[in-house]
């Protein structure tokens, strides 16, 4: 809870807005640089991202959109060499700060991986993990949550009956759904999604799609993906990286139509990437 | 790619053509020598199992004129004194007890250090610790196991006497330890094995709702590896029973029915030691029981095996 305290919160930057709209910001970058040890991943990226909104991340392999992605809730800690140093601010708290409880970033900052990775353990304990670690529920609390969630990512009316069933049993796009209900399950603000989709079917990619367009009322969802058609289909803002520097960011309907720079428009006509 | 396929074409048209039949003929001859070698090991091993089952039953059935001779009475019998001349009693529960006793020592003791060496391994050490402790573990499983005996005798043994009167030179204690310090390399490095083959993907998994690393490891890691875990233990636990050099030089040569780690066993491995090695005439009962003991502990080993072998298979399935 250390970063949660108000001595550290910036009232001025927590009223923030994105710059010409009346949004509110969730995440905030500015000057932001990320490295591989002597590698330099990602340069001087400035982004505001709107609470409650989908922001979309592009762009060709390697240009450090997903590295970007995981230092938003610090999942870089683990990769020796990984650094960072520039503003990244969630709320208006720094999320790079040596102080912050990244336990607690976490449980405000969920995150769905690629692959659905559900545990091998029964859809309802799945669903509970990150409640249980964090909280102490009744029973009967419990189960309301893991409800909840399994009813916010649209999976609760396949699984009702079989909660205590393994989730391996579940198909992949039900799996991804289960990760995202688990993500939800702990309550967080902002759900971060590295190419959700990229591991399923056509079929479960749209489920999962309009589960996303769905979330963003509670949520700020920031989605990693390689497809723009998926790019523009769920998401408000969009934001393209190449090479680690953020070209161009926008409303997802003017970088589309009517991108500013010749990289941007290059990529979203299929010319490269 | 244009290039190298001419080349081969010219090169090829070179050589003169190896006939079908010269092809034919040699998979023919591989097949076979591979299949006699393959039958080789199933025929001896079918061999050793026949001659422990036919020399068993002899020792059940070839001495009528002896009382309390018996499938039954061997089964159940509490009282095991094959080599007193006057009345001998040939019930297998005190060396299958020694045997027990022994085991759970050694599982008391390596289990627990395995698992946690294992998890310490496989979740925590930098990789240059845990290439220096993976290699110690390796001399550890390298070391003949007399060695493990005469270290029971001359280390643990003193040892255990300085804490208490109660142990004599020979005492289950000492010799359970040596072996749990014998079996430690197998659960720590198939547990290892085991806490490893976890996918990263479910760390991250953990990690990403705010696990640390400890709740990673015990809530997540461990589970998803508990069936290989328990499979590293049977086999582990197999090697402790089967044991055979650490138990006769350390924990005795009297058989009894005791749960007193202080108290000398006797083991069925260790009663068979004596028998072969002792003045024991062939065809005599003494020498015949040994059979009966040797199936008995094949058996138990089987079994032990088998469960092993069973997890082992469900473990496979874990993450499809």
């Amino acid at each position: 809870m250390t970063m949660m305290s108000p001595m550290q919160t910036n009232p001025t930057t927590a009223a923030a807005t994105v710059p010409g709209t009346a949004e509110p910001i969730s995440i905030r970058a500015a000057g932001f640089d990320g490295f591989y040890g002597s590698f330099q991943a990602l340069k001087g990226i400035s982004l505001d991202i709107p609470r409650n909104q989908v922001t979309a991340f592009i762009g060709p392999s390697g240009c450090g959109k997903s590295t970007f992605l995981r230092w938003m809730n610090r999942m870089n800690d683990t990769i020796a060499g990984a650094r960072a140093s520039g503003t990244l601010t969630l709320d208006g708290e720094d999320i790079l700060a040596r102080s912050v409880d990244v336990v607690d970033l976490r449980r405000r900052v969920g995150m769905v991986f690629q692959r659905p990775n559900p545990f091998p353990k029964s859809i309802f304990d799945n669903v509970a993990f990150g409640p249980r670690l964090h909280w102490r529920h009744s029973r009967a609390d419990l189960e309301d949550l893991v409800e909840q969630s399994l009813r916010s990512a649209a999976l609760w009316n396949e699984v009702k009956d079989r909660l205590h069933a393994s989730a391996l049993g579940l198909s992949g796009g039900q799996q991804q759904r289960l990760c995202i209900a688990r993500a939800i399950a702990g309550g967080p603000e902002v759900l971060l999604m590295d190419e959700p989709c990229s591991a399923l079917d056509p079929k479960s990619t749209a489920s999962v799609e309009e589960l996303i367009r769905e979330l963003r009322t509670a949520y700020t969802i920031v989605i990693v993906t390689h497809n723009m058609q998926q790019a523009s289909r769920v998401s408000d803002r969009t934001a393209f990286f190449f090479e680690g520097s953020l070209i161009e960011s926008g409303q997802t309907e003017t970088l589309f139509t009517n991108p500013k720079s010749k990289q941007t428009e290059d990529y979203v006509t299929g010319r490269f990437g | 790619m244009a290039q190298s396929a001419v080349a081969a074409t010219t090169s090829a048209a070179r050589g003169t053509p190896i006939p079908r039949s010269s092809r034919d003929r040699s998979e023919r001859v591989v097949k076979s020598v591979l299949l006699s070698f393959s039958l080789l090991s199933i025929v001896t091993t079918f061999s050793i199992v026949a001659v422990l089952g036919i020399e068993a039953w002899g020792f059940f059935t070839g001495f009528p004129d002896k009382p309390g001779i018996g499938l039954v009475p061997f089964l159940t019998g509490t009282e095991w004194s094959p080599l007193l001349g006057g009345e001998q009693k040939f019930g297998v529960l005190p060396l299958v007890c020694g045997t027990l006793l022994v085991t759970v020592i050694a599982g008391a003791f390596a289990l627990p250090i395995g698992l946690v060496t294992a998890i310490f391994l496989s979740e925590y050490a930098p990789s240059r610790l845990r290439v220096v402790l993976k290699s110690a573990l390796e001399v550890l499983a390298g070391v003949p196991t007399v060695v493990y005996g005469f270290f029971a005798l001359a280390v643990i043994t003193p040892a255990l006497q300085r804490f208490s009167d109660a142990f004599g030179t020979y005492n289950a204690l000492s010799a359970g330890l040596a072996v749990g310090i014998m079996i430690l390399p197998i659960v720590c490095s198939l547990s290892e094995d085991a806490l490893r083959a976890v996918p990263q993907s479910l760390r991250d998994g953990s990690s990403a709702l705010g696990g640390t690393k400890f709740d990673t490891s015990v809530k997540v890691v461990l589970p998803a590896a508990l069936s290989g875990i328990m499979a590293s233990f049977l086999l582990a636990l197999t090697r402790a029973i089967g044991e055979t050099m650490i138990v006769a030089l350390a924990a005795g040569g009297l058989a009894q029915m005791t749960m007193n780690p202080s108290s000398q066993v006797q083991t069925m491995t260790g009663f068979i030691v004596a028998i072969f090695t002792g003045d024991a005439q062939a065809n005599s009962v003494e020498y015949a029981s040994s059979y009966a003991v040797a199936a008995t502990l094949f058996l138990m080993t089987l079994a032990l095996t088998l469960a092993g072998t069973a997890i082992l298979k469900r473990f496979r399935e874990e993450y499809e």
